[in-house]
This record gives C-alpha cells, structure tokens and sequence, in this order.
C-alpha cells in the first residue's frame, strides 16, 4: 500500500518535472549521450565502425609515438601549469585585498584577459614572440641572445605564460570569495597572540582555504583544455613538438577521420576525468529536501 | 611603515596590472596608426625589413584610415562579423531558453533521479571540447548539418554550464515566497515565469555573459564543424588576413575585441557571480 502511494507520488513529480527538463534532455540526447554511445561501441570496431576488434583501437592509441609525446607534453603543461596558476592567482587575491575598496580597478583588470578572446591578440602574440618580434628586440636591446620562441622548447614557455595570463583572473576570484568567507575573529585572535602576518597566512588563511583548492584545482585542469586556442592559433596544427598536446593529437586524428582511434582516444579521456571529477564531486551537490 | 608596505603592494599590482593594460592599449592604438608607420614599425616580424620590430606608447600621426578601410571597403570582414554574431547570440540566447526551464526543475521540483541526472549535467559541463567533439560529429554528420551555422550553435545550445549556473541561482530564492505562490493556487509554469526568471535575472545574466563570451571566443567548434570559409567567424578568419594587410588586420583585432570588452566592461559583476556560481557552493 505504502510502496503504491510512494510510486504514485514520484510518478506524480515526475510528469510536473517533464515538462521543464523536456527541451534540455532532448537536446542532450541528441547531440550528447546518444552519440556517446555510439562513440563508445566504435571504440571496439574497425574504421567503419561495422565490426568489432576488441581493444584493436585502444592498443594502437597507447603505442601510438604521437599519443605518446601529446600525452608527456599535456602532464608536464599541467604540472607546471596547475602549481603556479594556483600560486600566482592567491597571490593576486591577497594583493588586490589588501588595497581599499575591495583592489577596486585592478580585480577588474586581472579578470578582464578572459574576455579577450583569442581573435583579438592573435596579431599581437605573433608581434611579441616571432623571431624578429618585441620581446627579442627588448632582449638584444639589453645585450641578451635572440630567442627562437615558437620553434624551440621555449615554446612551451610561452604557452604557460599565455595561459597564466588568461586565467589567473578566473582563480583570483574564487580565492577572493573564499577570503571572503574567513572569519575576522580568527585574525584578531591570532593577533592577540602576536602572531605577525606570515604566521596568520600560514596558520589560518592556508588551512582555511584548503577544502577550496580542490574545485579550483579542478576548474582549471578543465580550463587548460582551452589553451590549445592559443596554442593553435600562434603555431597552427602541427606547432613546436614541446607544445604538441592532446589537444592537437585530436585535431589531427579528426581531419584524417581516423574514427578507430579518435573514439578510443575519446574514451580513455573520459575515462581519466571522470576519476578526476570523482574526487571534486562533494562541491557539486544539489540542495537537499 | 605601514604606509611602506602598501605602496610596494600598490607598485607591484600596477606592474602586473600592465602585463594586461599594455596589450589591450596595444590594440586601441594599431587601429590609429596609419599604414606605413605599421609597416615600418612591425614589418620585420612578417619578412619586410631587418632588425627587430618596435612600437611606441602613442601614435606619432593618428589617423582612422585603416578602421574606415576596414568598416567601409572590406565586405568580406562584414560578412565574417556576421559569422560571429550569429554563431555567439543565438548560442547563449538558446542556453537561456532551454537550460532555465531545467534549471528551475532541478532546484525546485523534487523527483525522482533528480541527483543522478543533476550528476550527468555535472560532469558534462566538465568535459572538454575534444570528448565531445566525435559523438558532436558523429550527429552532426547523420543530420547533414556539417558545414552550417546549425553544426556551431546546436550542440552549443545544449551545453549543461549555464543550467548549473542558473540551478544555483533559482536554490537562492526563499522557499516562502515559492510556497506563497502555491497556496495562491498558481501553476508551476505561472511561478516559473512570473516569480523564478525576475527573482533569478542575475543568475540568467551571468549565464548569457558567460556563455557568449565562450561563443564569441570559440575555435574549436567551428574548427572542427565548419569547412568553407564563407561560414567563418572572426576566430578562424582573422589568423588568416594577418599577413595580407597589417593596418586592416589591427582594426580588425580591435573589433573582435569591441563586442566581448563591452558586455564585460557592463557585466563585470555577473562575470564574477556566475564563475562563483560554477564553483563554490555557498
């Protein structure tokens, strides 16, 4: 009786529910989770996607030379990438706080790069970090050697540079909201005790902003994904070899339709963040009751 | 000593406030610069001249040559803007019209499945382009829509961001008022349209900020997605005239610049709400 009226209410829920996720899920079907599925399946076929080769796909995309590299290259950008995003952006929150009226103009101007959109600087990338460009006039100018930018392994370099440029407005305000919520009493308090400003950052402000470097962690290791506009637009399909990523990798598997591979490759992917986002998954949860 | 302190503080912020200052006047001043002095200024970087390029804080013979060139005798440039506009509104007008209606499903109706899906949509708002980029092109190609606008906007539109965005928003409305609503005997689609969109604008806005300037940035999509150039938006077009003409390729910067500065320079503080939005849960 009890489990008949339960099953009537949810049904009940659900046909009020229908209505309001109907176009989002449609959608979604359509351009996502079914194809999914059929990414999934040609995974296990040949190029044609008409017969199934077991892990065929998977063993060619690990021992692929290609893969290889774009994959050491992507876990080395991050490894740097991740550690000095993070770094840098605390950095500016702390800054911008410590000036009046909340780091006024400069909170602006720190988050404003992730307007720019790529169209835009692409001219002025090329202007700075080309061969005969500004920034080796400003070298030589100093007495320094010339540097090859874009087609020795300081291109990596300034991939990292560009991408800290972009998104360290985007961490700095996810920092400046966890300051935010630090409660002014703990300060007072510790400097009652005559703790001086580097003992409260390292006793207070740091553990109190560790349950966030999880899910800021994470939204950048997403936002790298978006490097490759940069990276694609200074260096093209086939850049120096220290900036070839993942990214890449897809590209050109895509423009030679080498649907075997690039179905497993997109696979493995999933596979890999989903076990990332697992970890951030408790800053995700929706409101109970 | 104080008074030290800050002002050091101060000057360091100015000198990484400049990292970004000094491109973004970069671009203000090329579209001033006449023709000629670009050349001679920049040309080294694109095989014309030795040395090595310069530049200058302020143009020594301001002129608006290039901009007109550009607005009144390059066609093709109008056409590629279009590009862009049609490609970036419909796609962040789109995820309004269909992430809100989910959104306020998934933060004020209880049903069942409700923590799974919302899961689903969680990690799909995750996921990079490149993972969905083959099922994408595996649709697109089946319904023929390859090489249109459609192939760009659609799975564009379909994006679970703005819905995680504007659920966050709708959770903040008290429940009273929801509930007054209801004992008032109005329907949910009356309470979603009457009380929710004008209690959540601010959620909407953010959502439509950023996801246009995710659109309006975009090069992967239409990378991937669109073939011929006639369909290209400033993204792709403009890598490609760079090398023809330098004083119609700075004008041109400028004005891909122009739509994304404006709607952050008005919607700064819904930027910010909507990053907070997508991340910490308050």
């Amino acid at each position: 009786m009890n489990r008949k009226r339960a099953t009537k209410t949810h049904l009940r829920q659900l046909k009020a529910a229908l209505p309001f996720l109907a176009p989002s899920l449609a959608g979604l079907s359509v351009f996502v989770l079914i194809p999914f599925g059929d990414t999934l399946r040609r995974s296990f076929c040949n190029a044609m996607g008409n017969r199934w080769v077991g892990l065929t796909n998977y063993r060619q995309v690990v021992t692929n030379s290609a893969f290889q590299l774009a994959a050491k290259n992507t876990a080395k950008f991050l490894c740097v990438c991740l550690p000095l995003l993070l770094g840098l952006s605390l950095a500016l929150a702390l800054m911008v706080r410590a000036q009046n009226r909340k780091g006024g103009v400069f909170r602006g101007t720190f988050l404003l790069p992730m307007a720019v959109p790529v169209s835009a600087i692409v001219l002025l990338w090329k202007v700075l970090f080309s061969d005969q460009g500004l920034v080796n006039g400003v070298i030589t100018a100093l007495g320094g050697e010339p540097i090859s930018f874009l087609s020795t392994n300081a291109a990596f370099w300034v991939l990292v540079v560009t991408y800290l440029w972009k998104n360290a407005g985007y961490d700095m305000i996810l920092w400046l909201a966890g300051l935010d919520n630090i409660s002014k009493d703990l300060y007072e308090a510790a400097a009652a005790d005559g703790a001086g400003p580097l003992q409260q950052f390292r006793y207070i402000t740091l553990p109190e902003l560790r349950p966030m470097v999880g899910v800021v962690g994470l939204l950048s290791l997403i936002n790298t994904f978006k490097v490759f506009r940069e990276a694609y637009l200074v260096a093209g399909n086939y850049p120096h070899e220290s900036m070839y990523l993942l990214q890449h990798l897809f590209n050109n598997w895509f423009l030679d339709l080498d649907m075997g591979r690039l179905t497993a490759a997109a696979c493995l992917m999933v596979l890999v963040l989903l076990a990332v986002i697992g970890l951030g998954r408790r800053y995700w949860r929706l409101d109970e009751g | 000593m104080k008074q030290v302190k800050r002002a050091a503080l101060y000057a360091g912020l100015l000198a990484l406030a400049l990292l970004i200052w000094w491109p973004l006047w970069f671009i203000v001043m090329g579209i001033f610069l006449p023709a000629d002095e670009l050349t001679a200024l920049l040309g080294p970087v694109f095989g014309e001249g030795a040395g090595y390029a310069r530049w200058f804080l302020l143009p020594s013979w301001p002129t608006l040559a290039s901009l007109a060139e550009l607005l009144l005798d390059t066609p093709e440039f109008f056409a590629v803007f279009w590009n862009s506009c049609k490609q970036a509104f419909p796609q962040a007008l789109g995820q309004l019209i269909v992430g809100a209606p989910a959104a306020w499903a998934f933060a004020r109706l209880r049903f069942p499945g409700r923590r799974a899906l919302f899961g689903v949509y969680v990690v799909l708002m995750l996921l990079p382009f490149q993972v969905t980029m083959v099922p994408s092109y595996l649709v697109l190609n089946r319904l023929n829509l390859m090489d249109t606008v459609w192939a760009v906007i659609l799975p564009g539109i379909f994006s679970t961001y703005p819905v995680f965005i504007m659920t966050r928003g709708f959770e903040a409305i008290p429940k009273s008022v929801i509930e007054a609503a209801e004992l008032d005997g109005a329907g949910q689609f009356t309470i979603f349209l009457r009380l929710g969109l004008p209690m959540n604008l601010s959620g909407l806005i953010s959502a439509f900020v950023l996801g246009f300037l995710e659109a309006w940035g975009a090069v992967e999509q239409p990378m991937t997605f669109l073939e011929s150039a006639e369909n290209w938006p400033l993204t792709l077009y403009l890598p490609q005239v760079v090398l023809d003409n330098l004083g119609l390729s700075m004008a041109a910067s400028f004005i891909a610049l122009m739509p994304a500065l404006l709607i952050f320079l008005f919607g700064q503080r819904y930027l910010e709400q909507g990053i907070l939005q997508g991340a910490v849960k308050e």
